[in-house]
């Protein structure tokens, strides 16, 4: 199999709403990720876009409007999507390009910009849902990620108080991330007092609304090497996708996500996950989910996440440290440029360039995943250097 | 370059005006089925990955790859969708056996587009918002820019263009799954009612609902599976960029287009396209875009194309057919499903398998398809019965 | 330029800054409608629903009973034509008590929450659930596990829709 190495990454800040364009955020992105790896525009083969639905930007076939923003004029460019799961997803569309042998570089850029739904993005959820069967009924995102919440938490008895703990952890860690959109500590206890929106999901157990735009170069291995002299290996990638038909499914478990990690593993030789990854950046736009997700990616054993977490094996200081970059409660979430994000975080951290949040113990295996469609897809990433 | 990968299974459904008897699953359902037969019988289970090819807004489903796995047979497996023409999803599915990964992978595509009441609302949606879509014009405007862009730079007549609606009307005729055939005279077309000068209502491609499933093989698989691999030779896409203004040299001669002949052309090792392709099926949205992807494909010099055209050399019985299958204009345009269909068409031909409208000892056939207003997206597939 | 630059861009703006018309806005209201073709299965869903009853249907292969019916397992990849009328009971699989609407604007003062839920229809194979609402309960007395009966529209109000089904309530 062909080596594809990440050679740049660069990301804008997260924020609620930004000036810029969503061409504009591209470009910021964008830009670093090339300048950072040295490579120039002229010598970029392709562009690999991911955005999340149109309907929050407003704009139909949003792939296309990005192109001049990414660097993608009079380049192929092919534009992913796997709903939320779309940031870490395009990594893994980056990577068809190259394995394939078809490019030697392609930029993956991902951008969201939320905030340009009116009166708020969460109306535009409506539209996700069966056209004929479940649309009539009203529903709000939050439903179905309160039903698998509580399902997962009376699956195993665990309490409001053990899913805060996910949250604090992560949003402790984004505290030192550059790029954040939040500046307080927050406490197990802001979690569970915060805005009950639907049990039992509060607003803080939810990571925010944002806008942003994220990117990685992707490079083959004769390319990567002459670029940097601290390539970051693609090592495995995986994918699935659930029935759509999600209130079939049992909830409890991502099924999904165990078999998108096992095919990344297995492409990657990893036999036993949770001894040889040293950075997980499971995919967190709730705090259950980074624990429902730890489960899935078979890092920790289901039902005893919340007592590893506990016991501080997933702190920044941990054997298995989670979400350093801060994830998406800790840094925000523009859904797509959100996944892309976990992947620059590997990027930088498996390089040591990770400043404040970079973790101990020179890390060398990292793994980031993504989760969206209506609860039912996850794409993985196992990066290495 | 690694594994050699051929077109294994196709199947299809649909292609015609309306489909009110089936939901979108049930006529995707169909055409998996049929596909899977035509692949040896194969069973979704032992596919590897499948890539859907759509955008939201048409089907009026946000995240609409929610929606992919379970009439493919894909619970469980390795999906995604493709924002963009299915024949850039065919190139995901190339590209992810390339890789090594994968040895089988299905792409599909379908067209609800009858289920749309405004089709030209949701195009407007693809246009800036801050400064095209204020502007509150149909966006058909900008087909008729560009033809008249097309028309200024190359001297082809505006008869010329409805030459190729003649020629593809009339080819349909020829084909059982073509809803818009018709023998239509160059008048009728010259002066029906305006669109959008020069663009006349007749140069504007129908609507059609359809789906199409088709299996993607790497070469060992490729030989159990099927009797007859169609091999995938060369592909390439390219986009010019959205703002309409700055594409002023793509307006008359679509760059796009040219750039993505270009990489295809390299990969399959052609260096003379009209005579090394026996045929193609090429994007005709609009009348003048078959002439302008001509073209850019290099099957003729600039400005070449509608002489030719005259000439006969597109007919069937000419040097060079296209749109032998009748076209977007003659059998109907399926927005990003309208990829595959090109590619479906070819491969009928290249099998032997296109009926009545065959073409008599053809081996190697190209397919372009483009994304449509307001795009500069387009993706060419060169494709061959020989290896 | 600088190797340590990571992050550039994404300039937050206030509510302010609009407001004041420092940032000019452009609006546009998406104007899209469909209509959407319900298919052999979920057409023959919707009409039973008018009828107050609720069908399913068989898989011969694997012999799974889906709701909401489909004409064909999307396991097993063949027809399943065989139709097959459920309960129109149930057992919660996981509910929620939700106070924000669909657009995300908080329910009103002495507006009841809405109460969403996971119900394993009686009569489908173990699992198979569909999203309807709850109702006739105080959120606090809703556990997991639960029995539940739909509670239907009067006749002259139904109209082949999942919300033919006014909600679920104890048993």
């Amino acid at each position: 199999m062909r080596k594809v190495a990440m050679v740049g990454a660069g990301m804008t800040r997260f924020v609620r709403r930004a000036l810029e364009t969503p061409k504009e955020l591209s470009y910021e992105a964008a830009k670093i990720a090339l300048d950072s790896s040295g490579l120039s525009l002229d010598d970029l083969d392709c562009v690999a876009h991911g955005t999340a639905p149109d309907a929050f930007d407003g704009i139909h076939q949003n792939g296309e409007y990005m192109v001049d923003g990414s660097g993608g004029w009079n380049k192929p460019t092919m534009r992913v999507y796997v709903g939320g799961g779309t940031g870490v997803h395009a990594i893994v569309h980056g990577w068809h390009h190259v394995a394939s042998g078809l490019f030697d570089t392609c930029l993956v850029v991902c951008e969201e910009k939320m905030s340009s739904a009116m009166p708020h993005a969460q109306g535009f959820f409506l539209t996700i849902f069966d056209s004929i069967t479940e649309r009539a009924l009203e529903p709000n995102l939050l439903w179905i990620f309160a039903l698998e919440m509580n399902r997962y938490m009376e699956r195993y008895g665990y309490t409001k108080e053990d899913m805060a703990l996910a949250a604090v952890n992560n949003k402790t860690n984004g505290l030192n991330h550059p790029a954040s959109q939040f500046s307080d500590q927050v406490t197990v206890d802001d979690v569970i007092n915060s805005e009950m929106l639907a049990y039992p999901v509060s607003r803080l157990d939810v990571s925010p609304v944002s806008d942003g735009a994220a990117a990685v170069l992707l490079a083959a291995e004769p390319v990567a090497r002459r670029l940097t002299d601290k390539p970051v290996w693609i090592e495995g990638v995986g994918w699935s996708l659930d029935t759509a038909y999600w209130a079939t499914r049992d909830l409890s478990y991502p099924r999904y996500l165990d078999q998108a990690a096992r095919m990344a593993y297995e492409m990657a030789g990893i036999r036993e996950p949770a001894k040889q990854i040293d950075i997980a950046e499971p995919y967190d736009p709730f705090d259950y989910k980074a624990l429902h997700h730890m489960e899935g990616l078979q890092l920790s054993p289901r039902g005893r996440t919340v007592e590893l977490l506990r016991d501080g094996h997933f702190a920044k200081d941990g054997n298995l440290p989670m979400c350093p970059s801060g994830g998406l409660l800790g840094v925000g979430n523009p859904i797509s440029a959100a996944g892309t994000m976990k992947v620059c975080e590997l990027f930088w951290q498996l390089r040591g360039e990770a400043d404040q949040r970079q973790v101990p113990g020179n890390p060398r295996l990292g793994v980031a995943q993504a989760w969206g469609d209506l609860m039912q897809v996850s794409s993985v990433v196992v990066a290495g250097i | 370059m690694s594994k050699r990968v051929a077109i294994v299974g196709i199947g299809y459904s649909g292609f015609r005006s309306t489909s009110g008897d089936l939901s979108y699953r049930e006529m995707i359902f169909e055409a998996a089925t049929k596909c899977y037969k035509d692949a040896g019988g194969i069973h979704p289970q032992s596919i590897d990955s499948f890539v859907a090819s759509s955008e939201d807004f048409m089907e009026g489903i946000s995240i609409a790859d929610e929606y992919v796995p379970d009439q493919l047979g894909a619970v469980l497996k390795p999906v995604q969708s493709i924002g963009g023409d299915s024949l850039q999803g065919l190139a995901s599915a190339l590209m992810q056996i390339k890789t090594g990964q994968h040895d089988v992978v299905a792409a599909s595509a379908f067209s609800k587009v009858s289920n749309l009441s405004h089709y030209e609302h949701v195009v407007a949606y693809a246009t800036d918002p801050a400064y095209i879509r204020p502007l509150h014009e149909n966006p058909y405007f900008i087909a008729g820019l560009e033809m008249n862009r097309y028309l200024y730079e190359t001297g082809t007549t505006r008869e010329q263009c409805a030459q190729v609606v003649v020629k593809n009307k009339y080819n349909a005729l020829n084909n059982p799954h073509a809803v818009y055939g018709a023998r239509i005279s160059i008048e009728d077309i010259t002066g029906a009612a305006p669109l959008s000068e020069p663009l006349g209502v007749f140069d504007v491609s129908g609507h059609i609902d359809g789906s199409i499933v088709l299996i993607l093989a790497s070469e060992d698989k490729a030989r159990e599976l099927t009797d007859h691999p169609i091999w995938i030779k060369g592909i390439g896409w390219a986009t010019d960029t959205p703002n309409l203004d700055s594409r002023t040299d793509g307006l008359g001669r679509a760059i796009y287009a040219e750039l993505a002949g270009q990489k295809a052309y390299q990969m399959a090792g052609i260096s003379a396209p009209f005579n090394e392709i026996d045929f193609a099926e090429i994007d005709d949205t609009f009348s003048y875009k078959e002439l302008q992807h001509i073209e850019a494909l290099k099957l003729c010099g600039p400005g070449e194309a509608g002489e030719l055209l005259a000439l006969g050399s597109f007919n069937p019985g000419g040097d060079f057919p296209v749109n032998v299958s009748g076209g977007s204009l003659g059998a109907g345009c399926l927005h990003e499903a309208n990829g595959l269909q090109r590619v479906l068409e070819t491969v009928l031909q290249l099998r032997g398998e296109a009926g009545t409208r065959q073409l008599a000892g053809v081996e190697t056939g190209l397919a372009f398809a483009w994304r449509g207003i307001p795009t500069a997206t387009g993706s060419a597939i060169i494709l061959s019965s020989r290896l | 330029m600088d190797e340590k630059i990571k992050v550039s861009g994404g300039t937050g703006l206030s509510s302010k800054d609009i407001s004041s018309g420092k940032i000019f806005m452009t609006e546009d209201s998406l104007d899209c409608a469909y209509a959407w073709d319900t298919g052999v299965a979920i057409n023959r869903y919707l009409s039973e629903l008018k009828k107050a009853r609720i069908i399913g249907t068989k898989c011969r292969k694997c012999k799974r009973v889906m709701l909401p019916p489909r004409l064909f397992c999307e396991l097993c990849f063949i027809p399943s034509n065989e139709w097959v009328y459920l309960q129109d009971s149930g057992v919660v699989n996981t509910f929620s008590i939700c106070y924000v609407h669909w657009d995300a604007s908080r329910i009103g003062e002495g507006e009841k929450p809405h109460l969403p839920a996971v119900i394993e229809i009686d009569g489908a194979s173990q699992g198979m659930g569909i999203m309807h609402l709850l109702g006739e309960v105080e959120p606090k007395h809703i556990k997991t596990g639960m029995k539940v009966q739909a509670v239907w529209k009067p006749e002259s109000e139904r109209e082949g829709s999942i919300t033919d089904i006014k909600y679920f309530k104890p048993l």
